[in-house]
């Protein structure tokens, strides 16, 4: 039977030579539970072997049960009569797999019955249960919802909402797009307010909710009477009752086993996740980005079932009385769609690995606040590191994941628009990756101020303090080579003082940082593997164009943009 | 109380996935070439007593005979929800034919005791004799229900079952004791869990002597808690004399690999004429009758 984690030997070399030992120590904090729970590693060592076993259950899930059923979870897709959702089998059957197996407390703490895995680990699971059906990561992947109470809840919440989260009892939904309210989500108008008995109740209505029939939702709503930017703003918890109708769920173009659903909410009374005020700035932000990093892991699911049927199909495929695998134009393809795979997954892994660090240091500060003092600076580093990567991680990868679908079809030539074969379906659901969470246009704009801030360029200086390239000779200059023409991106865009013509080259500018930081990336992992170094080769070899385009057009500046598109967009003007 | 279940399991090279040569010159079989894993049906079984453990209550204990190796499907039984798991391991079980395998087997069963419930597979792929099932069950004196392909019901009293017959199912009910053997087609095996895999990845074996206790379930005991317990031949109480190649009367003299090969192939046109003429043939070559 397949085991989709251990048929992936890349996800493997990546957990084994990305070194997790910082992340490990942290997130086990002088290994002081192995006394109270069997299940708790001794050491680093132990840990990255429990990891590894872990995913090893995620993979035979995965390739044995949930690949086989993944077809006629979309075919059916999620039904809504009478008020109430009902999931396909396949995810239904899915899901109690999953729990049977005690991976719905994936990263949650044990003493709230989860298993305390870091998120490095929780991405590549992701991306394992999205290769056989990206609609069932929306139940799996949304376990950042019981890591938001988990962090921001009072001792009360946790001991109340947490095991139900651990032991697969509740599903939930983050509620926070309204209609009106989409990537603008500092006009959210649902309200908040308390009864004479001090219970917060919800009004109003929420779009787009994946999971909104679960038992539990973290919803946003305005608490701050009379307010209207972000900062009137709460988040609640909403236990599922006869307040709340489903009104009806969204026919989509993918991800069809995953109910989107619109909510009404009438007097529903909600509970109030941490302090008022903060629904937004803080928890939100918190909840979103955690959900950013899990859908680029969702998208390099996608991207590697796709690349696998495009592969296997041009390799069975014979024209002209070959394999049309061995055609160079195909081959070409099949290449650069691994290759922007294997970049994409070694940002995610790299992004969750600092998301691990962050989040590790910030756990240790409150455990032990004497320590307060001296962390004061590697937390802060770590934030902004984190909250730079997130986005640039979900636009590249959910980008690379639908470029690579589209050429899998292509590859597959006719059959490949058919119903026939898988590939069509992963088109599709590669779709919402670069639009849920956050647009890329979103993300773009979100990372727009840390690139031009340095905070990647001085990344790529701590990679080549941390790591010896010097042997990658040749290689290791092109990439030094790409550091200087982002930095000389930068600050042409810096020395223009412009804002409009930041915007506008943010998309380039993104771009070509995630260039350089995956090339960096690749050079890293090249130093253990001949293989990885051809990978880095072709990666680099690529974006040497790219980043020197990008950087000719930043340099360019060339107004037309400003000067004609609206003239351009008016319809009214006529051509003649 | 809940039921008390017993697992029969056995480790054995994996036949669909031959990495080499499957036998040696001398006829015996090249186990380096073969993989070692469950016995497909032996996770039918476990599956069938941890369902019954969830929808029932009580608690499942599963045994296996087999060289040290073979704690790795004792592990494997922990991983997905065993209480207590024994590995029946001596020199002097080698050889065994299924007449001593069941000898040992329900000399172990015994030493349990206490049981209302066993569970074998069907049968194991390296022999597909399916007989051990059925033999340790005459040896224990109790009930068996053989070919089972799903359990409709049980309780504290009995268990309701369907068996695969030739034209149908057939339903059986038994009380307590009874043996069960379990087919491929009963359930679908659940996956080790992660909590139970991470407790029980670095767990040792450990001979154990003397009577099988009922605290096995407290550590500091010759538990599944703490260590997988070991059974010899005189733990169990067995034979000598019964057990491995002195006690099978099974001997083998030859094994042949049989390579089946299409020999012609005929055209039967699909009319009336064509089958009434593929009829009459194989009648007349005694092929149906």
């Amino acid at each position: 039977m397949a085991n989709f984690y251990r048929d992936n030997s890349d996800i493997g070399f990546m957990l084994k030579t990305l070194d997790l030992s910082r992340v490990v120590e942290l997130k086990e904090d002088g290994f002081a539970e192995r006394d109270e729970f069997p299940y708790a590693p001794r050491d680093v060592d132990d840990a990255v072997d429990s990891y590894d076993r872990v995913l090893e259950i995620v993979g035979e899930i995965a390739g044995g049960f949930v690949a086989p059923r993944a077809r006629e979870v979309d075919e059916t897709g999620a039904t809504f009569a009478a008020g109430e959702v009902t999931y396909p089998e396949g995810i239904r059957a899915a899901v109690e797999r999953l729990n049977q197996a005690d991976l719905a407390g994936f990263t949650l703490p044990r003493k709230y019955g989860g298993i305390n895995m870091p998120t490095t680990v929780f991405s590549a699971a992701i991306e394992i249960i999205s290769r056989a059906d990206a609609s069932l990561m929306l139940v799996f992947g949304l376990q950042g919802l019981g890591e938001t109470i988990s962090k921001f809840g009072t001792e009360d919440q946790k001991r109340r909402h947490l095991p139900r989260f651990a032991r697969g009892e509740v599903v939930g939904s983050m509620a926070l797009t309204e209609p009106d309210s989409g990537s603008d989500l500092q006009s959210v108008m649902m309200r908040a307010a308390q009864d004479g008995n001090g219970v917060w109740r919800l009004n109003g209505v929420k779009r787009f909710i994946t999971n909104g029939c679960g038992r539990i939702s973290l919803v946003m709503a305005r608490s701050e009477d009379g307010s209207s930017g972000g900062r009137g703003l709460s988040l609640f918890i909403y236990e599922r009752d006869e307040h709340m109708k489903i009104r009806r769920i969204e026919h989509k173009l993918g991800i069809t086993g995953s109910p989107t659903c619109e909510l009404q909410f009438n007097d529903a009374p909600a509970e109030l996740l941490g302090r008022r005020k903060f629904g937004l700035v803080k928890y939100t932000i918190y909840l979103m980005n955690g959900a950013r990093l899990a859908v680029a892991a969702q998208a390099v699911g996608i991207a590697e079932a796709a690349y696998r049927e495009a592969y296997a199909y041009a390799g069975d495929r014979v024209q002209f009385k070959k394999p049309v695998r061995e055609f160079t134009v195909i081959g070409e393809m099949l290449t650069d769609m691994r290759v922007a795979i294997e970049a994409g997954r070694a940002l995610v892994y790299e992004t969750s690995r600092i998301v691990d660090i962050k989040e590790g240091l910030e756990d240790r500060v409150e455990r032990h606040p004497e320590l307060a003092r001296d962390l004061k600076d590697e937390c802060k580093r770590y934030e902004r590191l984190a909250s730079l990567f997130t986005p640039i991680t979900k636009c590249y990868a959910t980008e690379m994941a639908n470029k690579v679908c589209y050429d899998a079809i292509q590859v597959h030539g006719g059959v490949g628009f058919t119903r026939e074969f898988n590939v069509e379906r992963h088109y599709r659901d590669a779709r919402i990756t670069n639009i849920y969470e956050g647009t890329t246009q979103l993300q773009v704009v979100a990372a727009l101020g840390g690139i031009i801030g340095g905070v990647v360029s001085e990344r790529l200086g701590e990679y080549e303090e941390e790591y010896d390239l010097t042997s990658l000779g040749a290689l290791l200059a092109r990439v030094q080579g790409f550091r200087t023409r982002l930095e000389a991106a930068v600050s042409h865009l810096k020395e223009t003082g412009d804002a409009a013509y930041q915007e506008y080259h943010a998309t380039r500018l993104v771009n070509l940082a995630a260039d350089v930081i995956n090339s960096y990336l690749l050079c890293i992992l090249a130093r253990s593997s001949a293989r990885k170094r051809a990978v880095a080769e072709l990666y680099t070899a690529k974006a040497a164009g790219r980043i020197d385009a990008a950087l000719a057009a930043i340099r360019s500046d060339d107004r037309s943009f400003f000067t004609c598109s609206g003239r351009v967009l008016d319809t009214d003007e006529e051509v003649n | 109380m809940g039921l008390r279940m017993i697992v029969t399991v056995k480790q054995v090279p994996d036949t669909h996935n031959v990495t080499g040569e499957a036998m040696k010159e001398d006829g015996t079989v090249n186990r380096a070439a073969l993989p070692a894993i469950f016995n497909p049906e032996d996770l039918n079984a476990l599956e069938a007593a941890l369902a019954l453990k969830e929808s029932v209550g009580g608690t499942v204990t599963c045994i296996s005979m087999g060289p040290p190796q073979a704690t790795a499907v004792l592990k494997e039984c922990l991983y997905r929800g065993a209480d207590d798991v024994m590995l029946v391991s001596d020199r002097r079980f080698a050889g065994a034919d299924t007449l001593a395998t069941s000898y040992a087997l329900a000399c172990a069963i015994r030493t349990v005791g206490n049981y209302d419930l066993i569970f074998c597979g069907r049968q194991a792929i390296d022999g597909d004799t399916a007989q051990v099932g059925p033999q340790i069950a005459e040896k224990l004196e109790i009930n068996q229900l053989t070919g089972v392909a799903k359990v409709r019901h049980a309780d504290d009293e009995s268990i309701t079952v369907e068996r695969t017959v030739e034209d149908g199912i057939e339903v059986v009910r038994s009380r307590y004791p009874v043996l069960v053997t379990v087919t491929g087609s009963a359930n679908e095996p659940r996956t080790a869990s992660a909590k139970l895999v991470m407790t029980y990845k670095n767990i040792g074996k450990q001979a154990c002597e003397g009577a099988y206790e009922e605290a096995w379930l407290e550590p500091g005991v010759c538990s599944a808690v703490s260590h997988i317990r070991e059974w010899n031949v005189e733990s169990i109480g067995a034979d000598p004399a019964a057990c491995g190649l002195s006690g099978s009367p099974t001997k083998v003299k030859k094994i042949q690999s049989v390579v089946l090969t299409a020999g012609e192939s005929q055209q039967v046109p699909n009319t009336d004429a064509g089958i009434a003429g593929l009829m009459r043939e194989l009648v007349e070559e005694n092929i149906v009758g």
